[in-house]
């Protein structure tokens, strides 16, 4: 049930079929996170769920730019790129309902899905808390001439975090191959970025050395793009990049943060919602250059639900470990 | 130990061979920290490792405990083996999100998935007149977390084989070494290749009516110590655990069974240390055993002082120890 598929495949397809499948990548996001927010509505999932809704454009936009052996690390808000990177739903599902055939066997959780065959160094709880661990896998692809990247996902609440910065440094100085993406949502939990992030932010990468540039993260195209030429710079061993994307968290931190108001208005939501989606901005692209129609968006959906439908299914009939499992994993 | 000694090595010197034959076995092993390099440290301690293995593998940081700490988080699940050299143990502070909520969960959050085979090597120890900041022994703090390995040892010949093992051990190990002893402490080193496991403690001296438990810069006060009470005719049995966790219970209560008395020494603050669980171990183990409550000897619960006589009175003496060893006799 993996959705995303080797670049390299992408060389033989036609140029249609290569928008599809990023096209298809964002509605299984969606999908997904949608039966998220039902199982946790409906209380059948234990912790806490923070949505990538609204933000599909940037992990699609970017994952497509990579192998299946390249490295991410990701955040709290982490399903989209584990599933962009090439995870299952049925074992992400899993593993956020705390099932022994989760990817971590139940014992990582929504926050910190990782698996070696994607690349996926793991999802983390900690803000900024993976960006030293995306960059020293950038050492080893260095140092073990592997040939592969290391593309670090945060969000702009992690420029706060001074570990960033000491690691873009060394980055820089080392020249290391790592892509440090930046989803700027606009909200760093319940408050407006502006209010928490001084100055100019790719200029805070730019002033270590770093190619910094920003992207509109709603455009998976121009994620793509983007993207795409800063991966291929890394893996040619011109050193590391930054990028920032802008987007929007269509819901609140988490699924329980209901009441928005006191920090950012509907009108603001609804303006994102339907001017700036990202799945309907592709859409509308690929119908316009004739490369698809309605009606092939609608079976997509369709047939990504019964997916999801399916993958939640085999999770909720799944059985939780054994009690006897929780003090295995502790040391290798 | 083995009967082919066949030179005296100083504590540094057996550090700095460990290191160097570990990374000429394993060209994986790698070192980085500040000053690691030409300078060898302050102390001196990997003098000539960056001639002999270069700069690619022995890498001098900035001055970045976070930053380079989280980049051999990831180094390490990546293929490499690193080794951090933090240079003074006070500095391990600036460290703790790397270690704590990442090298010791990764392996566990991602249900075995992903290892970080990496060794932090720090200092500890007062009565340098470093002040505050440079003259504390933490290793309380990472014994308390689940994930972390923690080494401390107390010879040379320990210090070289605990080592080699941590290099190779699969898990986040922390490997404190008391910066007083790298000059000042000299013992027999075997030519022959040799490792010590982990969780196995050792009997430095055998004795009859006291068990010292001690650790790291306290198995020498312990050992002076108990040539002074033989003078008063106490015989005292000195214990060095040698390794935090794993911690080798069984040797600890037997010594406690078979003297009846104990005093756990340590050069950590005394409140909340591993005194306390060392104690406690005893006094769970060996409860009908013992004829006194089981003493704990640490620093003082103060910062570190500057002044010459202020610092010295805050860690335990020889003198201190016989002092406490012959009252919990009945003999002072």
């Amino acid at each position: 049930m993996t959705i995303a598929t080797d670049k390299s495949q992408a060389k033989s397809e036609t140029k249609a079929g290569h928008w599809m499948r990023m096209y298809r990548q964002m509605v299984s996001i969606r999908l997904f996170e949608e039966q998220v927010n039902e199982l946790y509505t409906r209380a059948l999932m234990p912790g806490l769920a923070h949505l990538y809704i609204g933000e599909e454009a940037v992990a699609v936009g970017v994952c497509e730019t990579l192998r299946a052996d390249d490295y991410v690390t990701s955040t709290h808000r982490g399903h989209g790129h584990c599933l962009a990177k090439g995870a299952s739903p049925d074992r992400m599902f899993a593993e956020l309902l705390g099932k022994e055939a989760g990817y971590c066997k139940g014992k990582g959780g929504s926050m910190h899905i990782a698996d070696p065959a994607t690349g996926n160094l793991g999802a983390n709880a900690i803000v900024a808390g993976s960006v030293g661990i995306a960059t020293g896998a950038a050492l080893s692809a260095k140092r073990l001439e592997t040939d592969r990247v290391a593309v670090c996902f945060f969000g702009e609440g992690a420029l706060g975090q001074g570990v960033l910065y000491e690691v873009m440094n060394v980055a820089s100085l080392w020249k290391l191959p790592v892509i440090y993406i930046c989803e700027n949502n606009l909200y760093t939990e319940y408050t407006h970025f502006t209010e928490t992030t001084a100055g100019d932010i790719p200029a805070r990468a730019a002033a270590f050395g770093l190619q910094a540039e920003s992207v509109d993260g709603q455009d998976v195209r121009a994620v793509f793009e983007t993207a795409g030429r800063l991966v291929d710079r890394a893996r040619r061993g011109s050193g590391p990049s930054f990028l920032v994307c802008n987007t929007y968290r269509y819901t609140g931190h988490h699924v329980g943060d209901i009441n928005r108001e006191y920090y950012r208005s509907k009108e603001e939501e609804k303006h994102w919602k339907t001017e700036r989606d990202p799945i309907k901005l592709l859409a509308d692209w690929l119908v316009a250059q004739s490369l698809a129609d309605a009606d092939q968006f609608s079976g997509i959906r369709s047939e990504i639900e019964g997916q999801m439908q399916k993958a939640v299914e085999f999770a909720m009939a799944a059985p939780y470990p054994n009690v006897s499992e929780a003090e295995e994993d502790v040391y290798a | 130990m083995p009967e082919t000694l066949t030179r005296e090595l100083t504590f540094g010197q057996a550090v700095r061979e460990a290191l160097a034959e570990e990374m000429r076995r394993d060209p994986r092993v790698c070192i980085f920290g500040e000053d690691v390099a030409e300078a060898g440290t302050p102390f001196k301690v990997l003098s000539g490792l960056v001639e002999e293995f270069g700069t690619q593998r022995v890498l001098d940081t900035p001055i970045s405990e976070a930053g380079f700490t989280g980049i051999a988080v990831g180094a390490a699940m990546t293929g490499l083996r690193p080794i951090v050299d933090i240079m003074f143990g006070d500095f391990i502070t600036l460290t703790m999100d790397q270690m704590v909520n990442q090298a010791a969960k990764v392996h566990y959050m991602s249900g075995g998935a992903w290892r970080v085979p990496m060794v932090m090597r720090t200092t500890l120890g007062a009565t340098r007149r470093s002040g505050a900041q440079h003259s504390q022994s933490l290793h309380a703090w990472f014994s308390h977390v689940p994930g972390l390995k923690v080494v401390m040892p107390s010879t040379p010949y320990d210090a070289k084989g605990l080592l080699k093992t941590a290099i190779r051990d699969e898990n986040p190990v922390v490997f404190f070494e008391d910066k007083m002893m790298y000059t000042k402490l000299k013992g027999p080193v075997p030519t022959e290749e040799y490792t010590i496991p982990f969780g196995v403690a050792d009997v430095k001296r055998v004795g009859r009516d006291i068990t010292l438990v001690a650790t790291s810069s306290m198995v020498q006060v312990a050992l002076g110590a108990a040539d002074l009470l033989q003078e008063a005719g106490t015989s005292a049995e000195v214990v060095d655990p040698r390794t935090m966790w794993p911690l080798d219970e069984k040797t600890l209560i037997e010594s406690a069974k078979k003297t009846s008395r104990v005093i756990v020494i340590d050069e950590g603050y005394e409140r909340y240390g591993v005194t306390a669980e060392i104690a406690a171990v005893i006094a769970e183990g060996a409860f009908y055993n013992l004829d006194a409550p089981v003493k704990r000897m640490g620093a003082m619960h103060i910062p570190i002082p500057f002044s010459p006589p202020l610092e010295d009175a805050t860690v335990p003496t020889e003198k201190s120890v016989f002092e406490v060893a012959r009252k919990l006799c009945g003999e002072a």
